[in-house]
């Protein structure tokens, strides 16, 4: 049978702007079928998952009702017009409670006006921001850029967790700080920085680190948690935390050219858990300390952070629950992996075998297994030794050729730890012999090798070449 | 695209969304659709809430809607979108909103605060995925 189906003007993209599409059939059902295998575009909009239509979407045969005859069975004959009508219906959220939100200043109307202008914040968004209650854990390179732009953006409480003092090292990312509060705690330097940007904040700091004895304490007092922390057991406190408090999780991360971000909210997707489940081996994934970061790059995945938080207390855009940003800033490429709640998650799962917070230390294997330990030697006594037996005593640098390049102890030998092994035929078994690193515990791991090697006299510099540069020779540049 | 419309019909909507209030109104933007796609609304068309079971929901039947189709194609006009109101809510889509919107349409949204109509914006479905994007409005001022 050849049947005329009538396309409503909304749907009129998905049929090239035809009102009317021709096709041929013996039920109603099978037309539909015939019309959606045409124009594919149309079934998004016309049936569920299921195949079912959905249920504002209504077919009128002739001037009938499907739903009044044998609904998609209904026979159809020579020359019958079949109809889509929409049901329009929609409607406030049903189940908000209508909590007092502060009302705005003269002067903040003023502030926030570039905010106020779109529609998707408005007054009603600012008013919000102004209620909200932010917890940044850390006021470092993710938190530096991230409360700058929660402050300015009209937050109106943000707690901060640090117990750090300000570093001349953490200026080159670390934005919320300035040379005129080095050597400041971070906390306080922040919030001289945040209030002076906008001084209707309220700054509310902890300065600690955050425990499995506190984060419950800290967190509950907050509607959205950002983690700008820098080690795993902190990263998973934080997440297991949030998940039994049922608070959003703003999660950042960044080592020297990559970084990712995400939104953690174990109440509408999946957890960190759920995406790493066990913590690297310790000293396997190398600290920023170590390893070196971008200062640009904490910018950008710290204001990733700020973004995901502000729309997640106005309510709008598509929110990171479910989906890992990568941003790989040489080749400047955003990447995105979709997320999937893991049903076994030890903690947001079926089963959750995790009902309070544990031993993160130990869970991250740090001083579980105690580091090898062997015998050292302080700077000023390898000074003296050096200072007499000369070229007998063979200084081997263990760190990577560009950290060779900043400073190095003249007469040693480069050998980069992950080199060590192939290469330990170059050595003498007799010689005596010093490792150094930078701060003494790459040395160690070098000292590790070389004893198992059958290496006897080795031993390795105390604090490394930093303890050098401070106390035996002041001129050469420290990192 | 933009939808115009005049302040005259947006403030019969406010009024509309007024008396409703604390339920919601809701009806059809009748209009014209431009060669470049923007729409102009010439005439409100109120339709009844079906739903009243709910004071934050709405719904126009098809049935009501076939009829007002049939109305307005006499006079040369077409349905470009429809309005309603949120009481106490701000002027964007709700989840709900998002999920029964069909494309093209445009829904407009007036926020009603305690009884008076205030801010109004006007929303259409992504193409390409299930979200409501801002769309602008100009508001036409009468001479």
């Amino acid at each position: 049978m050849s049947v005329t189906v009538s396309i409503p003007t909304p749907l009129r993209s998905f049929t090239g702007g035809r009102e009317a599409v021709e096709l041929t059939g013996s039920t109603v059902g099978e037309v539909i079928d015939g019309l959606l295998a045409t124009h594919g575009g149309l079934k998004r909009h016309l049936v569920q998952e299921d195949g079912r239509l959905r249920n504002f979407v209504n077919l009128y045969l002739n001037d009938t009702d499907i739903r009044h005859l044998d609904s998609t069975d209904t026979p159809v004959r020579e020359g019958d017009v079949l109809t889509i009508v929409p049901s329009i219906a929609g409607g406030r959220p049903a189940v908000e409670t209508k909590e007092e939100l502060p009302r705005l200043s003269h002067a903040e109307v003023l502030r926030y006006s570039r905010h106020l202008l779109l529609p998707e914040v408005g007054v009603e968004g600012q008013r919000k921001l102004k209620a909200a209650r932010v917890l940044t854990i850390g006021a470092g390179g993710l938190g530096s850029p991230l409360s700058l732009y929660l402050a300015a953006a009209g937050v109106g409480t943000i707690g901060i967790v640090d117990f750090d003092v300000v570093d001349l090292t953490n200026l080159q990312r670390q934005i919320v700080h300035g040379t005129s509060t080095l050597g400041r705690s971070k906390l306080e330097s922040a919030k001289a920085r945040l209030t002076d940007l906008n001084p209707n904040l309220n700054v509310e700091s902890h300065e600690s680190r955050l425990t499995a004895e506190n984060a419950l304490d800290i967190i509950r007092q907050y509607d959205i948690v950002v983690d700008g922390t820098d080690n795993f057991p902190t990263r998973y406190l934080v997440n297991d935390a949030c998940v039994l408090l049922d608070k959003p999780n703003v999660y950042g991360s960044i080592f020297r050219f990559e970084g990712q971000a995400s939104v953690f909210y174990a109440k509408e997707g999946p957890c960190y858990r759920c995406l790493y489940s066990e913590p690297p081996p310790p000293g396997l994934v190398p600290s920023c300390a170590e390893g070196g970061v971008l200062g640009v790059l904490p910018g950008i995945i710290g204001s990733i952070q700020a973004l995901e938080t502000i729309k997640l207390i106005i309510g709008a855009g598509d929110s990171l629950i479910g989906r890992l940003v990568l941003f790989d800033a040489l080749k400047l490429r955003f990447r995105e992996l979709k997320l999937r709640k893991d049903p076994s998650c030890p903690i947001c799962g079926n089963h959750p075998t995790i009902h309070e917070l544990i031993d993160y230390e130990a869970f991250c294997g740090i001083g579980a297994a105690p580091a090898y330990q062997g015998p050292e030697v302080v700077a000023e006594q390898l000074k003296e030794e050096r200072d007499e037996k000369g070229e007998d005593l063979v200084l081997i640098d263990v760190r990577e050729p560009h950290e060779w390049e900043i400073a190095h102890i003249d007469g040693a030998r480069l050998i980069p730890l992950g080199q060590l092994p192939d290469r330990i035929g170059e050595l003498d078994g007799h010689a005596e012999i010093v490792t150094y690193c930078h701060k003494g515990v790459r040395s160690m791991k070098a000292l590790e090798i070389l004893r198992g090697a059958g290496f006897g006299k080795v031993r390795s510099l105390a604090g490394g070449v930093d303890a050098w540069a401070s106390r035996v020779e002041p001129g050469m540049a420290r990192y | 695209m933009t939808l115009r419309i005049s302040e005259g019909l947006l403030e019969e909507i406010r009024r509309q969304g007024e008396s409703a209030y604390p339920a919601e109104c809701c009806g059809v933007l009748a209009g014209r659709v431009q060669g470049n796609g923007d729409k102009e609304v010439v005439r409100l068309a109120p339709a009844v809430n079906r739903r009243t079971d709910d004071p934050h929901r709405y719904l126009i039947a098809p049935d009501d809607l076939r009829r007002l189709e049939t109305d307005l194609r006499a006079d040369g006009l077409d349905i470009v979108g429809y309005y309603h109101s949120h009481p106490d809510h701000p002027a964007v889509p709700s989840g709900f909103d998002t999920e029964h919107a069909w494309p093209w349409y445009s829904y407009l949204i007036v926020r009603v605060e305690d009884g008076r109509g205030r801010e109004a914006a006007s929303w259409t479905l992504d193409d390409e995925r299930p979200v409501m994007r801002s769309e602008s409005l100009e508001v036409l001022s009468e001479v």
